[in-house]
């Protein structure tokens, strides 16, 4: 029955139709489960990196470096610290945490933990 | 040592191309084959009659065979080994030097290994289990256009499986309503969708058409969504004229994906193509029509193992690999065995996934297994499981057949992939846990939640009929 079905939302002048990779299409991650994915990536042996960006522009393969990659870094408070500080110091921006797999000479994995708002 | 003479005549095979005492050299080219002899043929002789018939010798000694050094040139079976669980067949291990295949060229292995022989008169069946490809030979060939690493880079895709959908019905769509199929996909979560295999260029659907209304979609849905997608813009054609010159359109259209049916356009014109996309940095995907046709027969043809291996080798971004899970043929540790193949640097010999020998890959680059065919979101905790993150899966029922449409279908999907990696990222047993972390992903999606009730019931339950070889318990 058509009154059943749901439209499915989306729209280019609507800045929530953006997303951000992945985890992009689950809810909000809680403290507790973005510290248990931060774990992952230390337990992987990846390289923690943090990058920011204006909304507008998160398409672009390039986004800032916050400081250099933490090469070594296996305390998960001090890495979700520095998330932190770069969503204080860049608060309208996305702010996505990388782990870098050097081996595969690639991005292990990457996701958006603080989503911006458009200028 | 005097030259030998010259004696006419037909000789037993074994007594040139058996050699148990064969020291196999690193650039020997190996291979495996599964025999099932004629009746009273002994099993020496009916290795050594492949080996020969594969390499230098034909039925009977010709004077010119005195000309060359036929003890450097041939190929020799090596080692028999009995087939578990079989009393009729057996495993003969052949030795090929390197000097008997052009660089890089698979076409001339196959040309080789599995041409005459196959219609050999003195084995009743005859199939060809697993190939080593020395590294010599593999760094002759080009490989994949790009690979996994540089996919991911190229699509800014990061931590988990991609997503894709074949577009249905497999025929019968306008190029304009194609394009919509397409698009609704694309903006609701998926990264890629398909051409199938047989869609062409047909009266109702020609390909500059479809090409173009695909192209708007991938642009509108990619704007709209922020992310970066791909059609997989099938240029399969009956010359390779005809596929170059959609190539060159998919190109112009800023299109990043192509794809090709690599058996049934043959193995020549798929690696000109795949030397294309590497040229004009465009992404292939690989379909394997008629594979089955080759591979599934337990005692005739040629494993899946070793096609997957040429493919690598003459060059594909993407291969189809089938699902474990799903409506197609696939037994798990076997398909295990080919999705190493394809992705990882070296790989062991490892008989419980049917690998017969060491493989080293050297420089090459790895191509993404794809996982189609029956497949929809109750899959996904076992496929995550499966495949770990470099692999695509493509659910085309299973996105297209939502109750409320392609862009709720899709992101359904997209919903149970991120919520089975989150939870295996978490540490959780996906195949144990699949029900719970989904039905928790659904309580914020209800399109997921639709998907789960309308595909609960359907699995696909055959047993498979190309298992590896194991003794029954």
């Amino acid at each position: 029955m058509t009154n059943d079905i749901r439209d499915y939302a989306s729209q280019l002048s609507d800045q929530n139709s953006r997303k951000a990779g992945t985890f992009s299409y689950l809810p909000p991650m809680t403290e507790d489960e973005i510290h248990r994915q931060v774990e992952y990536i230390v337990k992987k042996g990846w390289t923690p990196a943090i990058e920011h960006t204006e909304p507008e522009h998160a398409h672009l393969s390039y986004w800032y470096m916050w400081k250099l990659p933490m090469f070594g870094e296996s305390s998960v408070p001090h890495i979700l610290s520095e998330v932190e500080a770069c969503h204080q110091a860049h608060p309208r921006n996305h702010v996505r945490l990388i782990g870098y797999d050097h081996l595969a000479q690639s991005q292990g994995t990457s996701m958006v933990i603080y989503r911006g708002t458009q200028q | 040592m005097l030259p030998r003479k010259y004696d006419a005549g037909v000789k037993e095979y074994s007594k040139m191309y058996w050699q148990p005492d064969y020291q196999v050299k690193d650039s020997d080219l190996l291979a495996c084959f599964k025999i099932v002899a004629q009746p009273g043929v002994p099993r020496e002789e009916a290795a050594a009659a492949v080996a020969a018939e594969s390499s230098t010798a034909t039925w009977t000694t010709v004077w010119t065979d005195l000309l060359t050094d036929l003890e450097y040139y041939k190929g020799r079976a090596y080692r028999i080994e009995e087939v578990p669980g079989s009393d009729e067949s057996f495993y003969a291990f052949i030795a090929y030097p390197i000097d008997l295949f052009e660089v890089g060229s698979v076409v001339n292995v196959f040309t080789s290994l599995v041409g005459n022989v196959f219609g050999f008169k003195a084995v009743r069946t005859l199939r060809l289990e697993d190939v080593r490809f020395p590294l010599h030979f593999v760094m002759t060939c080009d490989g994949p256009p790009h690979g996994i690493r540089v996919e991911r880079d190229k699509l800014d895709k990061y931590g988990r499986p991609l997503l894709g959908c074949t577009i249905k019905p497999k025929l019968g769509l306008s190029a304009k309503n194609y394009g919509r199929a397409v698009y609704e996909c694309l903006r609701g979560g998926l990264d890629f969708t398909k051409d199938d295999e047989n869609v062409n260029s047909q009266p109702f659907l020609r390909w500059r058409d479809r090409f173009s209304f695909v192209a708007e979609a991938i642009h509108k849905a990619g704007a709209e969504t922020g992310e970066r997608k791909g059609h997989y813009l099938n240029v399969t054609a009956g010359s390779w004229e005809d596929m170059l010159e959609r190539a060159e359109f998919a190109k112009t259209l800023g299109m990043p994906i192509i794809m090709n049916d690599y058996i049934t356009t043959g193995f020549t014109a798929h690696t000109s193509l795949s030397r294309w996309c590497r040229k004009n940095g465009m992404l292939l995907h690989v379909h394997r029509a008629m594979h089955a046709v080759i591979d599934r027969h337990p005692n005739h043809g040629i494993n899946f193992r070793v096609l997957a291996k040429s493919l690598r080798l003459l060059g594909g971004d993407h291969l189809h690999t089938g699902t474990v899970v799903g409506k197609l043929e696939g037994d798990r540790e076997a398909t295990l065995g080919w999705i190493a193949l394809l992705r990882e640097r070296f790989v062991k010999a490892d008989r419980a996934r049917g690998i017969f020998f060491d493989q080293d890959w050297g420089a090459m680059p790895g191509v993404l297994p794809v996982a189609s065919g029956g497949i929809h979101v109750w899959h996904m905790p076992a496929l995550v499981s499966i495949f770990g993150d470099d692999a695509c899966f493509q659910f085309g029922g299973g996105t297209l057949g939502h109750p409320w449409g392609n862009a709720a279908g899709a992101c359904a999907n997209r919903v149970a992939l991120e919520a089975c990696v989150k939870a295996r990222n978490e540490g959780r047993a996906l195949e144990l846990e699949g029900k719970d972390i989904l039905t928790k992903a659904a309580q914020s999606s209800p399109e997921l939640k639709v998907a789960m009730e309308t595909w609960k019931e359907i699995q696909f339950e055959f047993d498979v009929v190309d298992k590896l070889d194991v003794a029954e318990s």
